[in-house]
């Protein structure tokens, strides 16, 4: 396992070629990008049994990334991981250069899932959990889903389900940044408690600072009651790592300028 | 057709262990030999339908070949979304069964007719429709959409319907059946409207219209509609006049430029309030034998 150093530093430069990202493209989403860096960097860099060079192995940990409006933190863990060249991410959201602003099917490797409709990731992680216990096979499946996700009706028909089917092999990481585009998530919908909704319907869960990268590994790496889904409920700051976009909800649709790049390549200290 | 589509998804199982059902909390019983053989292959993924069908899409993605069985407004219009997104747009090979299409449960109300599911799921891409005629057919459908390797929808009645083919039928995707000879006008019946085709064309011996058995509802036979010679088209379903077979039809006719003349026979456009059984539903909807024969008829002699 990397050091918490070592993950840090890859967080904070993830977290920089977000901001490039959004500026160059002048695309939406930034700030819930952000909130899920961390969650990202401890899935691809301690947890997930993975080889960038082999991404449709049928063997491979699978990751559906269910908030697909985010998709651009994706995008560069992967590219940092080795599953495409960085330089890619330069022409994130351009006209045919394969990284669209929502995944697609078929796209770069590594991503498994077109998502961007809220609500279908769980589900369909369920179906991928299911078929690796059918073929015998021991695989890992993980669904990182936002909170504003959760107000999804379908997740929690896969929530009730993976229980009852044994799904020991299936975690659930929420990005919960208590923001939804146009408000306070928890002020909308009733999603507190979070985590204890998890656990009625029978999952194991825990909830941690989804920003404290020790605290996000040994949540990944704990052993649970065998046959059952673990649930992770990360209590993150949408905009995390930068002060101007942090926890200030404008930042849902904006990107940001050459100036507020300049600040932000400061702020995270990056080279 | 029910029991049908149990005996047979079970020799299918046993011919290919990639089958997988997954259950709309329906079919008590009807599942019991197949449970009781491949138990880590059937599940009941309960009243919920949008995640069976986004489970069934994880499992096809593996390398499974999925079986969404529930009755059909549940398995097509209620998780639409799930269908469109994770089946088709990532062309999973998914086999999505509805039962108790159309009219078959009239006594039940709107809420279990289903009149657009065809209309919904034709204009899916990627997706194939298909409107099995008979138990049998079935059978054929079932074997067909398993080795598309692609989405695939499978509209069928619930049971009782008459069995007109004594063995399944050869059947292709994207290919009619003659079902009885005849000259000038042509019954393009769809599902379970083949047998009410069939007894409309014996009424009218004079005429004697050609029934076509239509159960490839996407993609249509364009050959045939291509090349046929006739100087009438009647379309037959159970299903609304908007959107459905007979306006595959019509835009096929329209697309290519065709002046064959085309009349419909389906479910007008409201909702079915009267209560009754299915053959009481028909005759309200002019789709049983004589209401066909009439407008047939009709639009002959005007």
């Amino acid at each position: 396992m990397k050091d918490i150093a070592a993950l840090e530093g890859i967080s904070r430069a993830v977290r920089f070629r977000l901001i490039e990202m959004s500026h160059r493209a002048g695309t939406a989403h930034l700030a819930g990008a952000l909130s899920c860096v961390d969650l990202l960097v401890a899935l691809y860099w301690t947890r997930l049994r993975a080889d960038p060079s082999a991404p449709t192995d049928p063997a491979r940990d699978r990751l559906v990334f269910s908030k697909g409006h985010a998709v651009s933190a994706l995008y560069t863990v992967l590219a940092m991981r080795g599953y495409f060249p960085e330089s890619k991410l330069d022409h994130y959201n351009e006209e045919g250069a394969g990284l669209p602003e929502q995944p697609a099917p078929g796209g770069v490797p590594g991503v498994e899932w077109a998502t961007g409709s809220l609500g279908h990731g769980l589900g369909v992680g369920v179906g991928m959990a299911l078929a690796g216990r059918i073929q015998r096979q021991s695989f890992r499946t993980f669904a990182v889903l936002s909170d504003g996700e959760c107000q999804e009706g379908s997740v929690w028909e896969a929530a009730m389900l993976a229980p009852r089917l044994g799904l020991g092999d299936l975690t659930v990481m929420v990005d919960f940044n208590k923001w939804q585009a146009t408000g306070r998530s928890t002020e909308i919908m009733q999603m507190e408690p979070l985590g204890a909704k998890w656990e009625a319907c029978g999952w194991s869960a825990c909830e941690i600072d989804g920003h404290d990268l020790a605290a996000i590994v040994q949540a990944l790496h704990e052993e649970v009651s065998p046959g059952q889904p673990r649930a992770i409920v990360a209590h993150t700051v949408k905009g995390k790592g930068v002060s101007f976009i942090e926890d200030d909800n404008n930042w849902h649709y904006r990107s940001p300028s050459a100036d507020e790049v300049a600040k932000a390549r400061q702020e995270l200290g990056v080279a | 057709m029910r029991n049908a589509f149990a005996d047979e998804i079970l020799k299918l199982a046993r011919l290919d262990e990639r089958v997988v059902v997954l259950s709309g909390d329906i079919g008590n019983r009807l599942f019991d030999t197949f449970k009781a053989e491949f138990p880590d292959r059937f599940y009941n993924c309960g009243v919920a339908e949008a995640n069976m069908i986004s489970m069934a899409a994880g499992l096809a993605s593996c390398g499974l070949r999925p079986v969404c069985y529930t009755i059909t407004p549940f398995v097509t219009t209620r998780c639409l979304e799930q269908i469109k997104v994770d089946v088709c747009y990532h062309r999973m090979p998914v086999l999505i069964v509805g039962t108790g299409s159309g009219l078959s449960y009239a006594s039940l109300g709107s809420t279990h007719h289903s009149f657009e599911d065809i209309a919904i799921m034709r204009v899916l891409p990627e997706m194939s429709v298909l409107a099995p005629a008979d138990a049998n057919e079935l059978r054929s459908c079932l074997r067909a959409a398993l080795a598309s390797n692609a989405p695939a929808y499978i509209r069928i009645g619930k049971k009782g319907e008459p069995v007109l083919f004594a063995e399944p039928p050869p059947f292709e995707i994207g290919r009619w059946r003659l079902a009885a000879a005849g000259e000038r006008v042509c019954i393009l019946a769809c599902g379970t409207s083949l047998p009410a085709a069939l007894e409309a064309a014996e009424n009218l011996p004079d005429i004697r219209p050609q029934v076509m058995c239509c159960a490839s509802v996407k993609p249509l036979d364009r050959e045939f509609l291509g090349t046929a010679k006739f100087d009438l088209f009647v379309t037959v379903e159970e299903h609304s006049l908007i959107g459905g077979f007979g306006s595959a039809v019509a835009e096929f006719l329209a697309d290519a430029g065709l002046a064959t003349r085309l009349i419909r026979a389906g479910i007008p456009d409201h909702f079915l309030h009267d209560c009754g059984e299915q053959d009481h539903a028909r005759v309200l909807c002019g789709l049983d034998a004589s209401s066909l024969a009439r407008r047939i008829t009709e639009s002959l002699g005007s």
